[in-house]
């Protein structure tokens, strides 16, 4: 993380709880640094990102609505409304 | 209408090389990308708030040139979109966050990169338990991992790589777990030193690395943990031993992304897409460069992205002039397919309950009851899922000889408002469409 990361700060919501994090970071570090899980599999299963880079769906949560979205190919933008599946 | 001479799909080395070239010999050119940022895996962050990263040859220096290289064009950039069909000869459309854009383009250059080969064993699917470029990557996105146990695992030159990131970010890295045996790494770590610039890559992993075990013939069997990981079993010389972690990173070296060449009709060879000296595909007008012609690294990457941007502006004799430099390469890209090969061994790893299939959850036991991949997506729904066999597919390959089917459009899930859309221009602003996954047949 470099220092331009750090010192930007922007607000979101994750499963509703507003939280802060450095802007630059992408939306599935935020739902890590939450302590949550992105999504549980179809047979009940916490997941978490697994290739971080778009391919594997792993980290797709619901966010400004869209569900389905790849959190770890998105940044944070304020006022962001995550949602995990 | 968004009308390119040249598109590029794929911001990394050889796309950045494709378009710049492309470009600089008077092409209008577009460059489209998933990720949010340019520069592919291994340039990772390159524009905003990227952290010098001197992990990877060539370092952010030789990203910054390259980089400054292709603003200095009038190239287009677009980062976020996911290039997911061809609509009709000479369009592709992509999308972004329930935002659909037409790219009409007279060449196409795909640098699609690769991706990392994932291998099933018990416990995989544990939160915690990633790609070795994945933990770059979600450093690099702003994961905080200092002070945190990562094992690294698997196979390929990335585990160094991603080690000296890790350390820099003040991480404990255990140990790198390499699979394949020191007799089949030595040829490859002669065949560095005939090149000194890749002397000094080794010697600054080296360095960065100094005080990290480097355990060949060892891979993980086993990971633990309570909804979380909390610690792997590792198989070093046939002994096993139980490390406790925070992270498991673990890829087994790289597969190309050949989904889109296939899409388009691409003739394929071995894996990789098929082009003659000057990255053409056997598609009129299509040109491929970098992973998806065969895992070969950075610098063969960056030659064959040149090449093939300056043969789409029809510079052929310029492209040409790359062709030693090409050859020389790919000796290279040689050497690491053999010095990484996976052992047999590694098909052990799954045991029956052990997730194959991660977005359908289908065990490692419905699975090899099956002959091909075609009987066990139909009996057992593997592969079709938001993936659409990406991880799996690469898995069975491995693990059951299996091929996949040919690749059929959409080749990302897509709202149905994209699939539905007609010609529309590109509009900056993201409106927020519900989207329905689209699950293919």
């Amino acid at each position: 993380m470099s220092k331009q990361m750090r010192s930007e700060q922007i607000q979101i919501t994750i499963d509703q709880e507003p939280m802060t994090v450095a802007a630059g970071s992408t939306v599935a570090v935020a739902i890590a640094l939450a302590g949550l899980h992105c999504r549980t599999s179809i047979t009940g299963e916490p997941r978490g990102p697994l290739c971080a880079m778009g391919i594997c769906f792993e980290c797709r949560a619901t966010v400004n609505g869209i569900a389905h979205s790849r959190t770890c190919q998105l940044l944070c933008e304020p006022a962001m409304d995550i949602r995990t599946q | 209408m968004t009308h390119f001479q040249t598109l590029v799909v794929g911001s990394g080395p050889a796309g950045i090389a494709a378009a710049t070239c492309a470009a600089e010999a008077g092409h209008r050119v577009g460059i489209v990308d998933d990720n949010p940022n340019p520069g592919g895996q291994i340039w990772r962050s390159l524009r905003g708030q990227s952290a010098p990263d001197t992990s990877h040859g060539g370092g952010i220096r030789g990203a910054a040139q390259w980089y400054g290289r292709l603003i200095a064009t009038s190239a287009t950039q677009l980062q976020g979109w996911s290039v997911f069909d061809q609509h009709e000869p000479g369009i592709v459309r992509a999308e972004r966050q329930g935002e659909t854009a037409h790219l009409h383009y007279d060449n196409l250059i795909v640098a699609a990169g690769a991706r990392e080969r994932f291998l099933p064993f018990p416990g995989w699917t544990l939160p915690n338990v990633m790609g070795v470029g994945a933990i770059q990557a979600m450093v690099k996105g702003g994961l905080p991992v200092a002070g945190k146990r990562i094992v690294l695992a698997g196979s390929g030159p990335l585990l160094l790589a991603v080690a000296a990131t890790l350390k820099a970010a003040k991480a404990t890295v255990v140990c790198i777990c390499e699979q394949a045996s020191l007799r089949q790494l030595a040829p490859f770590a002669l065949g560095l030193a005939a090149d000194p610039a890749k002397i000094v890559q080794g010697l600054r992993y080296k360095a960065a690395t100094l005080d990290v075990p480097f355990r060949t013939s060892a891979w993980p069997v086993e990971a633990r943990g309570n909804g979380v990981l909390q610690s792997v079993t590792i198989s070093h010389h046939g002994e096993k031993q139980q490390i406790p972690c925070d992270y498991l990173a673990c890829g087994f070296h790289l597969v190309p992304n050949t989904e889109l060449a296939a899409m388009l009709g691409c003739r394929m060879e071995v894996g990789n897409v098929s082009v003659d000296e000057i990255q053409r595909t056997s598609v009129p007008n299509v040109f491929c460069a970098g992973e998806p012609t065969g895992i070969g690294g950075l610098e063969l990457s960056l030659i064959e992205g040149q090449i093939a941007g300056l043969a789409s502006a029809e510079r052929h004799e310029e492209a040409r002039l790359l062709l030693d430099k090409k050859r020389k390469a790919s000796r290279f890209a040689d050497r690491l397919a053999a010095a990484f090969a996976l052992r047999p061994e590694l098909k052990a790893l799954p045991q029956d309950t052990t997730i194959v299939c991660r977005c359908e959850d289908v065990p490692y036991c419905a699975l090899k009851q099956h002959a091909s991949w075609r009987t066990a997506k139909l009996h057992t729904r593997c592969g079709m899922g938001p993936c659409q066999g990406r991880i799996c597919g690469t898995a069975t390959h491995f693990l059951l000889g299996w091929d996949a089917d040919s690749v059929r459009p959409p080749i990302f899930p897509v709202c149905i408002a994209s699939l539905a859309s007609l010609e529309a221009p590109l509009n900056p602003d993201i409106s927020n469409v519900n989207i329905k996954i689209k699950e293919t047949p």
